[in-house]
C-alpha cells in the first residue's frame, strides 16, 4: 500500500520515529485488535488505537450508556445516553479516523462464541470489569495463542500485564481461580477516579502498539502496578507457573467455562 | 571528485518541516542499503534539519549544496534498514 498525502500528514509524528517509520505505520494500519469492553479502559484504549490508525478494531460490549459512566468512559457523551456502548465507541473512533473500521459486537462474551470471535484478530485487549470475563478471555487467548493485554482498575490503583501464550505467564499463573462471588467488590461496585482509566488504558494501548511494531519490551512475565494516590509505579515479576491450570504443558483446563456472573449485581 | 549518481530523486519544494523529513524518510525506507537518495528542497530550515536527522537515523550524508537562490540539493546514502 502507498500512503495518501492525508495519511502522511496524519501519521507524520509516528513516521519520523526511527522505531516506527513508514513500515511500522503500515503494520499499524493492517493490524486487527479486539477490545473487550467499551467502558473505562476500553474507551481510552480504543481512542488511542484509532488515533494511531489501527485498521480494524472490534469492540465487545452488551451494555448501554448510563449517566454514571460518563465520569470516565470518554468515548461516550451525554447525547448518547441509552445507546449501546459498542455503537457509541464505533461512532467516536470512526469519526476520529476514517482509516479505521470498527466492528461493534453487542454481546456478552461467552464460551460458545469467544473462540470464533478472537480468531479474526491479532491481539486482544481486556478492559472488562468483571472476573468471569477476565478468566474467560485469558483461557481463550491461551488456547488460541493470541497475545492479550490485560488491564484492571480499582479505586486509585491499576495494573497492566501482557500475556504472550507459549512465551510468558498468563492470568491464571498469577491468580489461579477467580475469587468467590461476593468476596471482592467488582469495579462496578467500587469507586474509581476517572482519570485512572486514562492512565491504565493508555498503558494498554502502548503495549498493543509495541506488539504490533515488534519493538520494545512488552510486560511479558511482568505486572505493572500504578498507585495514583502515591504517584508510584511498581513492576513485579510474574514467572510462568509450571503447574498453571491452563497454560502449563499438562493443563487441567482444556475447555472453556462460563463463571457465574454474580459479581456485578449492584448497578448505579 | 567523481559525480555521485543518485538511485532515486525526490522534489519536496513547497513542503515545510516536519513533512520535508517525513517524505524523505519514506523515500529512503523504500530503497536498498547502499543506494543514494537525492532530495531537492527549498525550505531553509530543512537544509539543516534533514542532514542531521538522516545521520541520527544512521545514514550517510554525502552532499548538502545550495544550487540557486531558493533551492538546496542533499544526497544521502542509505546505510541501514
Ligand atoms: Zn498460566
Amino acid at each position: 500500500m502507498e500512503f495518501t498525502d492525508e495519511q502522511i500528514h496524519r501519521y507524520s509524528r509516528h513516521i519520523i520515529l526511527p522505531e516506527v517509520g513508514g513500515k511500522g505505520q503500515k503494520k499499524i494500519l493492517q493490524a486487527r485488535v479486539l477490545i473487550v469492553g467499551a467502558g473505562g479502559l476500553g474507551c481510552p484504549v480504543g481512542y488511542y488505537l484509532a488515533a494511531a490508525g489501527v485498521g480494524t478494531i472490534g469492540i465487545v460490549d452488551n451494555d448501554t450508556i448510563e449517566l454514571s459512566n460518563l465520569q470516565r468512559q470518554i468515548a461516550h457523551n451525554t447525547e448518547r445516553l441509552g445507546m449501546p456502548k459498542a455503537d457509541s465507541a464505533k461512532m467516536t473512533f470512526e469519526a476520529l479516523n476514517p482509516d479505521v473500521t470498527v466492528h461493534a459486537i453487542k454481546e456478552r462474551l461467552n464460551k460458545d462464541m469467544i473462540m470464533d470471535l478472537i480468531k479474526d484478530y491479532d491481539i486482544v485487549v481486556d478492559g472488562s470489569d468483571n472476573f468471569p470475563t477476565r478468566y474467560l478471555v485469558n483461557d481463550a487467548c491461551v488456547m488460541a495463542g493470541k497475545p492479550l493485554v490485560s488491564g484492571a482498575i480499582l479505586r486509585f490503583e491499576g495494573q497492566v500485564t501482557t500475556i504472550i501464550p507459549g512465551e510468558g505467564h498468563c492470568y491464571r499463573c498469577l491468580f489461579e481461580e477467580p475469587p468467590p462471588p461476593g468476596l471482592v467488590p467488582s469495579c462496578q461496585e467500587a469507586g474509581v477516579l476517572g482519570a485512572l482509566c486514562g492512565v491504565i488504558g493508555s498503558l494498554q494501548a502502548m503495549e498493543v502498539l509495541k506488539l504490533i511494531l515488534g519493538k520494545g519490551q512488552p510486560l511479558k512475565n511482568q505486572l505493572l502496578m500504578y498507585n495514583a494516590f502515591e504517584s508510584s509505579f511498581r513492576k513485579v515479576k510474574v514467572p510462568r507457573n509450571p503447574d498453571c491450570p491452563v497454560c502449563s504443558d499438562n493443563p487441567r483446563i482444556t475447555e472453556l467455562q462460563d463463571y457465574e456472573a454474580e459479581y456485578c449485581q449492584m448497578r448505579f | 571528485m567523481e559525480e555521485i549518481k543518485p538511485d532515486k530523486s525526490i522534489n519536496i519544494k513547497g513542503l515545510i518541516c516536519p513533512y520535508t523529513f517525513v517524505k524523505s524518510k519514506l523515500a529512503i525506507e523504500e530503497m536498498e542499503v547502499g543506494q543514494v537518495l537525492e532530495i531537492i528542497l527549498d525550505y531553509p530550515e530543512a537544509s539543516r534539519s534533514i542532514p542531521k536527522s538522516m545521520e541520527d537515523h544512521g545514514h550517510k550524508v554525502l552532499k548538502v549544496e545550495k544550487i540557486n537562490d531558493t533551492d538546496w540539493v542533499i544526497l544521502v546514502r542509505k546505510e541501514r534498514e
